[in-house]
């Protein structure tokens, strides 16, 4: 198995070099360069438009960049370039090491399939074979993200729109990967449920010490969850330091607007 | 006698052809699902279109043909499609098993073990077993090129979690050869164990699919399972009433209106063989049995 002390946190993890998309003429995204280590929660804000989703599915090899590189260390702790690795080696990856947690809970959990099959799915993919193991592992995930037993063997579509970002949660977590995607994960939920998923999300950050990059246009998400935030405006990384630091006391005057237009308390 | 105005078997050469290469492209690469240009036959779709392609594409003058629905010679679609190959490709019919070279079926695998040399052509509905729960071709085709098939473990999983038990009853899935995890079309289950190292080549059409796909003689098919749910074969647990075996799938016949009703052999070959030898059942045994009752 998988010692995760085994790779030294002095490392980067994952690494932009000089990231770039454009649509045509639009350049979407640019010059976006970055580490970040294990353990590390980086919050990617900016206003509507300015390049977070398209930032993030590059990294997550989602979306091919028109220049520049994401590389990633594997679990053997060797750095490999995202482009060269092949389709299934991806799909692997994407499937073991990494979650990623839609807004849109369709587009991350089977709709139609029960919690316990949308959770035990990433095990029965990487061979597990033993019906009674599945469940059990899956049980444990969903007691960990609050979702009771007795709703395991319900589809998602039966489940409020809290539950269903939680069952993504536990869906992606279960095979204990080291990096976590995340587009506006709370976006949609009212602010008591907000409130409630971020709490969770913080807690098994911490424990589990997951690397995340989770991109909102909520200062507050990234005030609670991050350790450093980095600020998009028109496709370039404008500001980038401690979350505190950058909500605190932002240099930009872009920043200064998006902190005090968001957070005027 | 007139002369016929179809080509061999109904189909043009080329047609047949086409076809041909892709039975071959199939045996070469078990269990993969090749496209095809399916034809329009003369028959609608849900009559086995696939599997009457395939036919028309291997026979030849001598072979001796065999078309069973449901394990039966005589339902109308097996004695239509029968008649359409004697008419047009003036091929020898039989409804014996073992006397066949070439058989047709839809939803069942004969009891008589098949030998070498036959050729057993399943029609085919639906030939894609991820779509139950994948409904995207670009997904389930990139799942079967990188052997990612633990969905077809969510589709156990779900049966587990609701019925206490893998309940899919017909086409169970299996994995060809090691490699691709095929639909063996709506078989029961019970025949799934008799695809595993079949000396016989096993052929499937799926017409409105468009798709041919094969499992070679000798070739390993396996049914998915868990360890701890392993795969089951299903059957009645009853005698046959006519020939009373007790090793073959069974019908349910509803024998009057009284909500009387009695388990047959599903394969009517196999039942009318075993009576031939003398063999019988509660529902036809001699006098003297009879008035022990
Ligand atoms: N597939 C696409 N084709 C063309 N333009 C696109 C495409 N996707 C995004 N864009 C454009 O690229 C720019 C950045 O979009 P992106 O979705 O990355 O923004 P965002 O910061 O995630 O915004 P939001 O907060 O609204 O989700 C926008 O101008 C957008 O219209
Ligand atoms: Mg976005």
């Amino acid at each position: 198995m998988f010692d995760p002390t085994s790779i030294a946190t002095d490392q980067p993890l994952l690494v932009a070099d000089n990231l770039a998309k454009s649509y045509g003429r639009l350049p979407a995204c640019r010059g976006v360069s970055f580490k970040l280590y294990p353990g590390e929660v980086l919050a990617i804000v900016g206003e509507s438009g300015s390049g977070k989703s398209t930032l993030l599915q590059m990294l997550s090899t989602q979306l091919q960049p028109s220049a520049g590189r994401v590389s990633y260390r594997m679990r053997d702790g060797v750095l490999r370039d995202l482009a060269a690795l092949g389709e299934a080696e991806r799909r692997f990856l994407f499937r073991t090491d990494w979650g990623f947690v839609h807004q849109d809970p369709a587009m991350g959990l089977r709709m139609a399939v029960s919690a316990g099959a949308n959770v035990g799915e990433r095990l029965m993919a990487v061979g597990w074979n033993n019906y009674g193991k599945i469940r059990d592992t899956a049980s444990t995930w969903l007691q960990r993200v609050e979702i009771g037993l007795d709703r395991i063997d319900d589809a998602p579509r039966t489940y409020s729109g809290g539950m269903r970002q939680r069952l993504q949660i536990a869906r992606n977590l279960v095979t204990s990967p080291r990096l976590v995607f995340m587009d506006e994960p709370t976006g949609g939920l009212d602010v008591s449920v907000q409130a409630r998923l971020l709490d969770l999300l913080r807690g098994l950050v911490t424990e589990l010490g997951l690397a995340v990059v989770i991109v909102t246009h909520d200062l507050a998400v990234a005030r609670l969850l991050s350790h450093r935030v980095m600020v998009m405006q028109g496709g370039r990384v404008i500001e980038t330091g401690l979350t505190d630091q950058v909500l605190d006391d932002p240099r930009e005057p872009y920043t200064q607007l998006l902190v005090s237009s968001i957070l005027p308390a | 006698m007139n002369a016929p105005s179809y080509n061999f078997a109904y189909l043009d050469e080329q047609t047949k052809r086409m076809i041909r290469r892709a039975i071959l492209k199939a045996i070469a690469i078990p269990g993969y699902q090749v496209p095809f240009a399916s034809r329009e036959m003369p028959m609608p779709y849900g009559w086995g279109t696939g599997g009457v392609q395939v036919t028309a594409a291997i026979l030849g003058p001598s072979d001796v043909l065999k078309v069973i629905d449901q394990g039966s010679d005589d339902t109308t679609n097996a004695i239509s499609i029968r008649k359409f190959f004697a008419k047009t490709a003036g091929v020898a019919t039989t409804t014996r098993t073992d006397e066949a070279s070439v058989i047709q079926t839809r939803h069942r695998i004969p009891e008589a073990p098949l030998h070498e040399g036959q050729v057993l052509v399943y029609q085919v509905p639906i030939p894609e077993p991820l779509r139950f729960l994948e409904p995207r071709e670009t997904e389930t085709r990139r799942m079967h090129a990188l052997a990612e098939y633990g969905l077809m473990h969510v589709k156990l999983y779900e049966d587990i979690a609701k019925f206490g038990h893998i309940a899919t009853a017909y086409a169970y899935p299996v994995k060809v050869a090691g490699r691709y995890v095929m639909d063996p079309s709506p078989t029961p289950k019970f025949d799934n164990p008799k695809m595993d190292n079949c000396p016989a080549l096993q052929l499937f059409g799926a017409g409105r699919e468009k798709r041919i796909y094969a499992v070679p003689p000798y070739t390993e098919v396996v049914s998915l399972d868990f360890e701890d749910h392993p795969f089951t074969r299903y059957r009645q647990n009853a005698p046959c009433a006519l020939c009373g075996a007790e090793d073959s799938y069974l019908d349910e016949i509803v024998t009057d209106d009284k909500g009387g009703r009695m388990f047959v052999c599903s394969d009517t070959d196999y039942c009318e063989t075993r009576r031939a030898e003398g063999h019988f059942g509660s529902a036809n045994a001699p006098e003297t049995e009879r008035a022990d009752v």
